[in-house]
């Protein structure tokens, strides 16, 4: 999850899949989210790096439909449904997110642990 | 003597305009016309002694008369041609002004006698009050001891003041002629005649009757007379000039021709005063009337109606039929109007275009050439006066020499703007030898004509609004009230004024504590999707 300016950016990903649950009028996905390229990334207590200015998973409700699909807390949001969340704001984020017209949004999310797994499967071999 | 034969003048005349035809031809057809006094209308009266040159007094504000102002082409042959001549409108005009300047003096001269009167009264009062026992009973009266005399001091200058402050307060100039009495004014004076009258009723029942012997009682009794009338002086001051101060209403002022509106706050007057407060400010704030500018919107309507003809088919019936064919015929006209695709916007719209197109084009024109001729003259210095006496010229000579240069130009922009009434050559000499003369750039020349100011810039024949009448449907003399409208009218335009009560303003107050001013860096922000 390290960010060398002038390169692309290299992650490892999983992909998540979300039902949005229907509460009255609203979709709702079950997590909270922080960060984004207007706020200020030194309090983020999640990244590695404190000038990533990237999307971070803050919070999760109990049994909701991102703790069902898989989200954990502290996990980095690269993409939504196609839309890069790396270089957003925090209100872009959040519209990307809570499209009334989609009821599935597909996240490509990043987190520490996915990149141990993926060095000790490899040096494994 | 010009005026005896003007053909022996014109033939005179004509053999000197040899250099311009045009001129020559132009000064035979005023020769002419001239001849007819009444047929023509101008609306000013030229006159002016022999060697000068052709003027542009004789504008005439219609469009449809010939305007023969081309000074601007004329000014290099500069003829020598007198012409004294009124018309019908300018002699009634100036007897007119006869007649309403005899009845104002009247008026006027009646009110300024009557206040002397009053105040001689009332000066001389106390000094009656001090002489008459010393005339009446000499003999009789007890000396007058130092503290009497003290209080000869006292009134002496007390009088002294009052004199002044009279003379301050009352007997300036007056700003206007009011239709109906200054009802304060009128209430002062009687207040003082009262005053005074019931002071002479008591000294001569208490005093002259028994003829008193105490002298200081009676000179206690002219001081006090004298304390009071300063503080009817004071009563003066307060109603007459502080009441009014402290704004009140707020009166909106819009000119019935073109809609130009001023809004002025004014305090807790009579309608007539505050007439004179806003005829006082029209001079200074609105532009001024220009009759030439209205004439577009005025055709523009005249073809609307024109467009449409109504004819009655069914033939003409009784009486009581002719008010409802009427009626029914303004009905089918209306309604016909509306149905039929007007272009008329179209036409404005492009007009509007055009026309700014082209004064900005003359406007651009005339600023160069006035940069231009500003360049040829320039202010000498001290001591080149002394070493070159010749070829100098005093700033009336010097805006003369630079003038045609810039007198075309100035009166094409002059004529585009329709301002050209507004302005003769005599005025715009006269206005380029005051900038001269005090060094003013061309930029601040040019910014009289640029723009069109504020009646009072103009000469007073320009004016169009000498005489005003009030109309108003309360009485003149009572106070200004919320939503009182009334209407200044003058013979070509009509000033409406509407009152506003200024609201009551509630101010509340907030402490906020210097010491509470802290801030903190937004942090990061949670959103729950």
């Amino acid at each position: 999850m390290s960010f060398i300016p002038g390169q692309p950016v290299t992650a490892v990903v999983q992909r998540i899949e979300i039902h949005k649950l229907r509460d009255g009028d609203n979709l709702i996905l079950g997590f909270s989210i922080g960060g984004g390229i207007d706020q200020d990334s030194s309090q983020n207590p999640f990244s590695e790096d404190k000038t990533d200015k990237g999307i971070y998973v803050t919070r999760i409700s109990k049994g909701g439909p991102a703790e069902v699909a898989g989200l954990k807390m502290g996990d980095k949001i690269m993409q939504v449904n196609g839309w890069d969340m790396t270089m957003v704001t925090h209100d872009q984020a959040r519209k990307k997110l809570t499209r009334k017209n989609e009821d599935v949004v597909r996240l490509l999310v990043t987190r520490k642990s996915l990149e141990n797994v993926v060095r000790q499967s490899m040096m494994q071999h | 003597m010009d005026t005896e034969s003007t053909y022996s003048g014109y033939s005179y005349y004509s053999g000197r305009s040899r250099g311009s035809h045009r001129h020559g031809e132009r000064s035979r057809d005023r020769h002419k016309s001239r001849s007819k006094e009444s047929s023509r209308s101008e609306k000013s009266v030229t006159i002016n002694a022999p060697p000068a040159e052709p003027l542009l007094g004789d504008q005439s504000v219609r469009e449809e008369e010939v305007q023969d102002d081309n000074w601007g082409e004329t000014t290099t042959a500069v003829t020598g041609t007198s012409e004294h001549s009124l018309s019908q409108e300018d002699i009634v005009r100036i007897s007119k002004d006869l007649d309403d300047s005899v009845g104002l003096d009247c008026k006027r001269y009646l009110n300024v006698a009557l206040s002397v009167i009053l105040a001689l009264v009332v000066f001389l009062t106390p000094l009656a009050f001090l002489i008459l026992p010393h005339l009446l009973w000499p003999d009789r009266l007890r000396a007058c001891g130092t503290a009497c005399e003290g209080l000869f001091i006292s009134v002496a200058f007390k009088l002294l003041i009052l004199l002044l402050a009279v003379w301050a307060l009352f007997f300036r100039p007056p700003r206007a002629g009011l239709p109906r009495i200054f009802v304060f004014r009128a209430l002062l004076a009687t207040l003082v005649l009262l005053f005074v009258l019931s002071y002479w009723l008591f000294y001569g029942v208490r005093i002259l009757d028994p003829q008193d012997e105490d002298y200081q009682g009676i000179v206690q009794y002219a001081v006090s007379l004298v304390d009071a009338l300063l503080f009817i002086h004071y009563l003066a001051i307060v109603l007459l000039e502080l009441r009014q101060l402290q704004p009140f209403f707020s009166l909106c002022v819009t000119r019935s021709t073109d809609g130009a509106t001023q809004h002025y706050n004014l305090g807790q007057l009579s309608i007539q005063r505050a007439a004179v407060v806003i005829l006082e400010n029209y001079y200074k704030d609105f532009p001024v009337h220009n009759p030439a500018m209205l004439t577009a919107s005025k055709s523009r309507a005249a073809k609307h109606l024109a467009g449409l003809k109504v004819y009655n088919v069914d033939g003409p019936g009784g009486n009581n039929a002719a008010a409802g064919i009427a009626q029914s015929q303004s009905r089918a006209m209306i309604a016909a109007a509306a149905r039929r695709r007007d272009s008329s916007h179209n036409e404005l719209y492009y007009e509007e275009a055009e026309h700014e197109r082209r004064v900005r084009k003359r406007r651009a024109r005339l600023v160069v050439a006035v940069e231009e001729a500003f360049t040829h003259i320039r202010r000498m210095q001290e001591e080149e006066q002394k070493k070159a006496p010749s070829d100098v010229m005093d700033p009336r000579e010097a805006a003369q020499a630079i003038f045609p240069s810039m007198a075309r130009a100035l009166q094409k922009y002059l004529r585009t703007t329709r301002q050209q009434h507004l302005h003769s050559m005599e005025s715009i000499q006269q206005h380029l030898a005051f900038c001269v003369t005090n060094n003013m750039t061309p930029k601040a020349f040019l910014e009289s004509y640029l723009t069109t100011g504020p009646t009072l810039q103009y000469g007073k024949d320009r004016w169009l609004a000498r005489q005003w009448t009030l109309i108003s449907e309360a009485s003149v003399t009572s106070g200004l009230k919320d939503g009182a409208v009334f209407l200044l009218k003058c013979i070509d335009f009509s000033l409406v004024v509407t009152t506003k009560k200024i609201p009551y303003i509630q101010l509340a107050e907030e402490f906020i504590d210097p010491k509470s001013h802290k801030f903190v860096l937004r942090l990061q922000s949670e959103t729950s999707v």
